[in-house]
């Protein structure tokens, strides 16, 4: 079995959910719909050539990732910034309690990061005492329900304006409100205060700049501005594939982000952090870091193939395109990533032993590719580690039945004339009563009318009108 | 003497459909071709290489090579098997190794039969008639690895009597998928429900494609749900008179 029972009836009551499955079909139209609107030719006639740029620049940046982090490093110190590396979860929680240690820091702020999310980062605070507040409108919803991100983008997606009503209620003072405009005053409001008290602001980036030592966010809120720039300390988390050679690169990526992702033109803020306060300056951080993680990445740039994964922007645009995301929802993923990005990245961060049904969970149909706006050829990736999790189970003696259903298959498609036979009597047997509640058929048979095979198979039929003519 | 073409029918095809590849057969003897059928043919190998078993693909992709290796055209009822030919045999074989020079001469040989027509005998009008109401299914790999879009649908807007009409979901996988059917039945069957709606609410009485394994799967759908729909393939639809 590639799936534990538990996470199969999951999915079933995520699919069966007639509340979950319209919310979420009807949000990823809309974000399709919109990316689609702005990529079209008439909008953007050189997207696709925006895509293959971006593609050539990723590809140039991680074969070149040493030189690059290195020239990072040297562009952040000399603005008086510093650079932490981190191999895991557990190094980036460290350098951050002890900086809040050393620093009397008894509360941080966090704007929207999924590289946090990826370690647990809250948890890990959390459980050393160090109240962690999440500033993003939906991350915030998240926090406070105890919840987990639904979509890269969109964490709140799967949540009605009740549902954040009910989470409002049940963990803040203010009286309760159903109306999203209302919500977002009483989230901003909560939140003003620890802006303001927070002794550490963290965030995420979306790009690591070589060339210039800065860090670039995009947002809508506002909150990773102040995040940034409020509290006395800022420290970005970010993977080391976040990385970008030149500030005049972001020309390409920052067109291709909130298209890709919301379908804007532009997100509303656009920051470019390079360092702590200068001298003369009357805002931003006195001190400034950046943490930056490996967490398994570097094992995925020692594959040739498989190191594409490490392009991604995390626009969430082959979230809204798959088929299968839009049925099962970010949840029924394990890790921090969701659809047709979480099922390449997760089974090669964590090996493909632990959650070896992730790749299988695709009809291969090649819409995330067809969106991906740094041209990750998703579905190949998909392939290798089928074939990859199927090697994995034949050494350690897994998945018999199948494997020897396949070996018998291989073996007969050398052989046409016993290729033939065994289609006849595989015909034969399928239109016998009660085949269809037999193995793969009775799963066919779960959800849709089983065919019948035909009487006669076309290379029967044919003989017969080679002989007739 | 009329150009010779070798048809691949398919393991669906065969066992399931046969009537397709008749259909097949002979819309291409009546746009003038001469057709073959070589009997040792078996499999492309794509059930094997989509879950995983690249050793057991690699042995039917071997096959089909030697079995096709002379053909100069090799028609296929299907966009999904002809790409397994056309794209992903390369993936099977080193790249300095015989079969890897073989696949790659093989490729573009390999074509899915609306392309045929449209893109090599240059043919739009075969001279079928079909009453009713129909709406087209993007197959995945026809659409996305073959580019094939708009062929298959100037065929049918030839075709007397045929009423063409899109519908919003044309392009969203049917969620067949090959073994994932039967690996995630639940969401294969719903993305088909989805595709169901979507043509219901265009009134079309008939969903065509160019793959029989994307309307072996509506069809089981739409039996299931005791929806008034027909599936047809592309073949039959253009072999009708």
């Amino acid at each position: 079995m590639l799936m534990k029972p538990e996470q199969e009836k999951q999915i079933r009551q995520t699919v069966a959910d007639p509340k979950i499955q319209l919310a979420l079909y009807s949000a990823t139209a809309r974000l399709k719909e919109k990316r689609e609107e702005v990529v079209a030719p008439e909008a953007l006639p050189e997207y696709q050539e925006l895509r293959t740029q971006a593609n050539r620049i990723k590809k140039h940046t991680l074969e070149n990732l040493d030189v690059y982090l290195e020239e990072f490093e040297a562009n952040v110190e000399a603005h008086g910034g510093k650079v932490v590396y981190a191999r895991n979860g557990q190094e980036v929680t460290d350098f951050i309690l002890g900086l809040a240690r050393e620093r009397g820091v008894k509360m941080l702020v966090k704007s929207k990061s999924m590289t946090t999310e990826e370690i647990h980062l809250n948890e890990r605070l959390e459980h050393h005492h160090l109240e962690a507040v999440e500033t993003d409108l939906g991350e915030y919803i998240i926090q406070l329900a105890h919840d987990r991100p639904y979509h890269i983008v969109a964490p709140a997606v799967h949540m009605t304006r009740q549902d954040v009503a009910d989470v409002f209620e049940k963990n803040l003072t203010d009286p309760r409100t159903e109306e999203p405009g209302k919500q977002a005053m009483i989230a901003r409001r909560n939140l003003r205060e620890k802006f303001l008290e927070a002794g550490i602001g963290i965030s995420g980036a979306n790009f690591l700049v070589a060339d210039s030592g800065a860090v670039c966010i995009v947002e809508n809120e506002g909150n990773a501005r102040l995040t940034t720039t409020a509290p006395p300390i800022h420290i970005a988390v970010a993977g080391i594939e976040k990385m970008i050679p030149r500030a005049r690169d972001l020309a390409v990526f920052l067109k291709l982000l909130a298209r890709s992702g919301t379908g804007q033109l532009l997100t509303v803020y656009t920051s470019f952090l390079s360092g702590p306060r200068r001298g003369g300056e009357a805002d931003g951080p006195a001190e400034f870091y950046v943490v930056l993680m490996d967490n398994g990445r570097t094992r995925l740039l020692a594959d040739a193939e498989k190191r594409q994964s490490l392009y991604c922007i995390r626009c969430g645009a082959c979230l809204n395109a798959c088929p299968v995301y839009r049925k099962i929802g970010g949840h029924n993923y394990p890790g921090a990533y969701s659809g047709p990005i979480g099922a390449i990245i997760t089974p090669q961060y964590q090996g493909i032993a632990k959650d070896p049904w992730l790749p299988f969970a695709s009809s291969l149909c090649g819409a995330c590719a067809e969106v991906c706006p740094v041209k990750i050829d998703i579905p190949k990736i998909l392939l290798d580690l089928r074939k990859e999790v199927m090697e994995d189970r034949a050494a350690r003696g897994d998945g018999f039945l199948e494997r020897k259903a396949f070996q018998m298959y291989g073996w007969l498609t050398r052989r046409p004339k016993l290729y033939a036979l065994a289609g006849r009597i595989g015909a034969r047997m399928a239109r016998a009563p009660g085949a269809a509640s037999m193995g793969p058929a009775a799963k066919w048979a779960s959800v849709r009318e089983v065919p019948l095979p035909a009487r006669k198979s076309f290379r029967d039929q044919w003989r017969e009108r080679e002989k007739s003519k | 003497m009329p150009a010779r073409v070798s048809i691949f029918v398919t393991c669906v095809v065969d066992q399931l459909f046969p009537r397709v590849g008749m259909a097949m057969a002979e819309v291409l003897e009546r746009a003038g071709y001469e057709v073959e059928f070589r009997e040792d043919q078996t499999c492309c190998g794509q059930p094997a290489f989509n879950t995983g078993y690249r050793e057991d693909a690699r042995k039917a992709a071997g096959h089909f090579i030697r079995v096709f290796r002379d053909a100069e055209f090799i028609v296929v009822p299907s966009g999904s098997c002809a790409s397994m030919v056309s794209h992903h045999f390369l993936d099977l074989f080193p790249k300095d190794s015989s079969h890897y020079e073989e696949a790659e001469y093989l490729a573009p040989r390999v074509i899915e039969f609306s392309r045929f027509l449209t893109d090599v005998a240059k043919v739009e009008d075969v001279g079928a008639r079909f009453e009713g109401i129909v709406t087209y299914h993007d197959s995945c790999h026809a659409l996305r690895e073959l580019r094939i879009k708009e062929g298959p649908r100037r065929l049918l807007r030839k075709v007397r009597g045929l009423e063409l009409r899109e519908m919003s979901a044309a392009e969203e996988c049917c969620g067949f998928g090959g073994t994932f059917s039967v690996k995630f039945p639940e969401v294969s069957g719903a993305m088909a429900r989805t595709k169901l709606e979507s043509i219901l609410a265009t009134g079309a009485s008939t969903v065509v494609s160019i793959d029989s394994s994307c309307l072996m799967q509506l069809q089981g759908v739409f039996t299931r749900a005791g929806a008034p729909l027909k599936t047809m393939h592309l073949a039959e639809v253009l072999a009708s008179r």
